[in-house]
């Protein structure tokens, strides 16, 4: 009996051991560090910078943070060449480099990336509270669209469809809130669109077992065409009467909302917002602590094992399909009911495709997706707050910031993020 | 309970896998089906855990006919079935893994872990198991796994557990402590299924064997019956189990590994600074119970593995390093573990498959284009000479019988001058009679010279063709030791106890015993 325990410990100690030199991290930390110095320190502007913490006539009245450009450029960048020469070490002695040496370091490199593009504008002052309680806004339609892929692919079936879903959604929500007057009305439209968009996809995806991504792609083309000739042929046409829904009101929570920073973040939105957080929580909590959960991860993860016991594989892949349609669908309506108010062609520009992104960033998990969203809602929320200010940064390349943040996000844990086993697998009895 | 089928029939198309099987299964009985693979063991056992719907025949629990739509309506019958390949979520832990299905749960549809993780414990500690419910089911060990599978059964109020091919993945240690489990079982008054195509396990567990040929019934047995009748009820005529092998007169060694690693992805050593030598004329087997790196060891070999450090010389020249082409240049002979996935395009002809590694030299290639009657004239020598039983030539390689596919690769691989060659799980699901002719080929081949190195998980087939066997645990060499030794010391090993260790232990108790 004890050479059997002694040879389970070993294979348990055994795992740990053998760890790689692989000298991808230390590497980029220093490359990195090495442009911190050049651009943020040695380019660092002369002059002072204001980040903003609340509006004057705020009930709150925090004050700005003024800080020296060259002297957050130099400490930051020494920081990180310091945090870059530990990971060399750590690597040498073939070590483990500790997760909080990444997250410092990004930090670091945020602030002194901030502080230099900030300092280096026509006017050096920003308002913080704006630029992340702005990231949210435009992070809404991407956090509820990387939810419905969650839904979906935990049960194994690959959603490219999100970005149908969405525009869909928008269109529905434009037309329904504009003929019946009720931006509510229109919430509902969205999330019956967005269910419509699903049930196609479900229905050729598992009924049909035709191949997934397929399915999604050619739904994306067939909503974009649709509303858009929808919208050249009857919105435009009296767009009085189709197309002039009115704007979900901004809800405040007395007292709450005036709490600064954050106050405006978390207090201060539509109902499309509230049901953001809601929707985000729930998922969580029912995916990891719920019966449905268990079952939905069974399914996505290993689908005979579930059939073997009793649970029914295609289903559970169908419902959990219709639901992320509701999802996303509802995560449309924020395009036409909340950011602008009216539909115009294509209006969902790709955010479907970046939801997808989102989903992978943050692991197939709902909290991890909605800040990987986050992230890029912040991207493209400081693109539109840069160009404003006239930095020396010319328009184009800052509009391709939230697309370049996706594009290595994603790469930077390719081999690292495991998908749900049985994404994208049909499952055939028998 | 009572269980029983009568005349259960299963036609796939045209296939029939069942043909009017009868079995009775009694309470605190043994019963174990015994049959070579592709018999209609396992496509039995689906139609009685409600997978698959019998097209003719009746299942009877206590003398009332069921009916079963699906596995939970098995289950909810008192039938519990353990699959040969585990049906656990990988990612899951023990406690979700168990509670799949059958969840406890509070208000709102909320899971309560807490009471499937006593009720995990009580089963753990009352049969023995240590099963930790909180542990990841990818991280444990596969006996462990199996325990899990077997909890997850019971946690179900099974009175009657199908084990189907339990034995496959397990060490010889891992072995005996199921069988113990099987008779604690059976104390407790449960039935259980046993299938296998293993004559030693089935003899030591069963009360009652039942005999299945191409999908029927051919006999039932006593467990006290010689191995050989076994056999012979089995394959449908009488077979010699012993291999007629003269001892190696091994040579000159030119094949040499020495201190090989291999890394994984992840960065773990999978192999783990092997070395070792073949010489012409001998067979290096190398046991282990399966993952234990010998997949990567061949593959390394192969020139198919990144990340190898170390070096594997034949004849002089070294292979690391150097592309799949210029190794089987070199004049190895690999026969891959999985022949429908690695060794075969299985939608390419008989006579296709036979010339993937020579397709692009003389006599078959001329210029640009191929020489369709040299390939169709070697396709008719290989077939004659091997014995591949096929319609034609020109038949899709994927719709061979298993053994017949095995000797498709294994007559390729023998088509040229060999200075190494290198099997891997060379009768894994192959019928018994092919097993026999794969053998002696094997065998010819060591005779005429070459260095043969065999990867096996079968300790029989090991035992039966080695010369010398060397046992991987955890990527690393436990020892060389000769091809006579002990099953309990090549158990030992498997489970990662050095070679000096295993035979001193060995050694020991048998000197108690006497």
């Amino acid at each position: 009996m004890s050479t059997a325990t002694t040879a389970r410990d070993e294979r348990k100690n055994g795992a740990g051991d053998a760890t790689v030199r692989s000298w991808k991290t230390p590497v980029i930390l220093s490359v990195v560090a090495l442009f911190a110095l050049l651009v943020f320190a040695l380019g660092a502007p002369g002059n002072e910078v204001t980040f903003r913490l609340s509006e004057e006539n705020d009930p709150i009245v925090l004050p700005s943070i003024v800080v020296s450009a060259p002297v957050i450029g130099w400490i930051a960048a020494l920081a990180m060449a310091a945090l870059a020469v530990l990971a060399i070490l750590r690597t040498r002695s073939e070590r483990k480099i500790p997760t909080w040496v990444l997250a410092v370091f990004a930090v670091l490199f945020l602030v002194a990336f901030l502080t230099w593009v900030v300092g280096s504008a026509r006017t050096p002052n920003v308002a913080l509270y704006g630029l992340l309680a702005g990231s949210v806004t435009l992070a809404v339609p991407l956090i509820f669209g990387s939810l419905s892929g969650v839904l979906c692919e935990r049960s194994g079936v690959v959603n490219i469809a999100i970005e149908g879903q969405l525009l869909f959604g928008a269109f529905a929500a434009a037309v329904a809130a504009s003929l019946s007057g009720s931006a509510l009305v229109g919430l509902l439209a969205a999330a019956v669109a967005g269910v419509l968009v699903s049930l196609v996809l479900a229905v050729f995806s598992i009924r049909y077992v035709v191949n997934q991504v397929i399915v999604g792609v050619v739904l994306n083309v067939l909503v974009s065409g649709l509303t858009g000739f929808l919208f050249s042929a009857v919105l435009s046409e009296d767009s009085e009467r189709w197309n002039s829904p009115p704007r979900l009101p901004v809800i405040e929570i007395p007292l709450l909302a005036d709490i600064p920073v954050i106050g405006p973040i978390l207090f201060q939105q539509t109902i499309v917002g509230y049901l953001m957080y809601i929707a985000v929580a729930a998922v969580y909590v029912a995916l990891y602590h719920s019966r449905w959960g268990l079952r939905t991860r069974a399914v996505g993860e290993h689908p005979k094992a579930a059939d073997t016991l009793g649970v029914n594989v295609n289903r559970m892949r169908f419902l959990n399909v219709l639901l992320a349609g509701v999802v996303a669908g509802v995560g449309g309506s924020f395009f036409t009911l909340v950011a602008v108010s009216g539909f115009g062609r294509d209006m969902t520009a790709g955010q479907g495709y970046i939801a997808l992104a989102a989903l992978i960033f943050g692991r197939w998990n709902p909290i991890g997706a909605f800040f990987a969203a986050l992230l890029f809602g912040f991207a493209t929320n400081l693109s539109n707050v840069l160009s404003l200010l006239g930095t020396p940064v010319p328009d184009q390349f800052l509009r391709m910031l939230p697309y370049v943040v996706t594009v290595f996000a994603v790469a930077g844990l390719v081999g690292r993020s495991r998908a749900p086993g049985a994404s994208g697998i049909p499952y055939i009895k028998g | 309970m009572k269980l029983e089928l009568i005349g259960i029939t299963k036609r796939f198309g045209s296939l029939v896998a069942n043909d009017h099987i009868d079995l009775v299964v009694l309470p605190g009985q043994v019963h174990s089906l015994l049959g070579e693979n592709g018999a209609g063991k396992s496509t039995l056992m689906n139609v009685l855990y409600g997978l698959y719907d019998p097209t003719e025949g009746e299942i009877l629990v206590n003398d009332k006919p069921v009916t079963f739509k699906g596995p939970g309506d098995a289950m909810a019958a008192g039938i519990g079935m353990v699959h040969q390949h585990f049906m656990l979520v990988p990612v899951f832990t023990v406690a979700e893994n168990v509670a799949l299905g059958n969840e406890s749960t509070k208000a709102g549809g909320m899971l309560n872990l807490q009471e499937t993780r006593t009720r995990i414990r009580r089963i753990s500690d009352q049969y023995g198991f240590d099963v930790d419910p909180d542990a990841v089911v990818e991280d444990l060990p596969v006996g462990v796994q199996q325990r899990v599978e077997i909890i997850k059964a019971l946690v179900r109020d099974a009175e009657v557990l199908i084990l189907d091919e339990p034995t496959a993945v397990l060490t010889p240690r891992e072995t005996d402590e199921l069988l113990g489990i099987i008779a604690q079982l059976k104390a407790d008054g449960k039935s259980i299924v046993f299938i296998s195509h293993k004559l030693r396990e089935v003899k030591a567990v069963s009360d009652v064997i039942t005999v299945v040929r191409r999908g029927r019934v051919v006999g039932t047995a006593d467990p006290s019956a010689p191995t050989t009748e076994l056999a012979s009820l089995m394959v449908g005529r009488s077979v010699s189990l012993t291999l007629d092998k003269k001892p190696s007169t091994p040579g000159e060694v030119t094949f040499r590994v020495r201190d090989l690693t291999v890394q994984a992805a992840n960065g773990q050593h999978v192999v783990d600074g092997l070395s070792f030598d073949v010489a012409e004329g001998e067979i290096l087997a190398i046991a282990g119970v399966q993952g234990n790196g010998q997949t990567e060891l061949t593959e390394a070999i192969m020139g198919l593995q990144d990340h190898v450090t170390g070096s594997i010389t034949l004849g002089g020249n070294e292979l690391v390093g150097r592309s799949v082409k210029e190794v089987i240049r070199a004049g190895v002979g690999f026969v891959p573990e999985d022949r429908s996935v690695e060794g075969l395009v299985g939608t390419f002809s008989v006579a296709e498959n036979l010339i993937l590694n020579r397709y692009d030299g003389a006599p078959f290639a001329k210029g640009l284009s191929m020489s369709r009657a040299a390939i169709d004239k070697n396709a008719e020598e290989k077939i004659a000479e091997f014995d591949v039983r096929t319609q034609s030539a020109s038949s899709a390689a994927g719709t061979l019988s298993g053994g017949n596919q095995q000797k498709v690769v294994m007559a390729r691989e023998f088509s040229r001058p060999l200075k190494l060659f290198i099997a891997s799980q060379p009768t894994r699901g192959v019928d018994v009679g092919s097993i026999e002719f794969l053998h002696r080929r094997i065998v010819a081949e060591r005779d005429a010279g070459t260095p043969v190195m065999i990867v096996s998980t079968e300790l029989d087939e090991v035992l039966e063709l080695a010369d010398r066997i060397a046992v991987l645990y955890r990527g690393r060499l436990m020892g060389i030791v000769p091809g006579t030794v002990s099953r309990d010391v090549l158990g030992l090993m498997m489970a990662g106890m050095p070679a000096d260790e295993a035979l001193a232990q060995a050694h020991d108790v048998q000197g108690g015993n006497l």
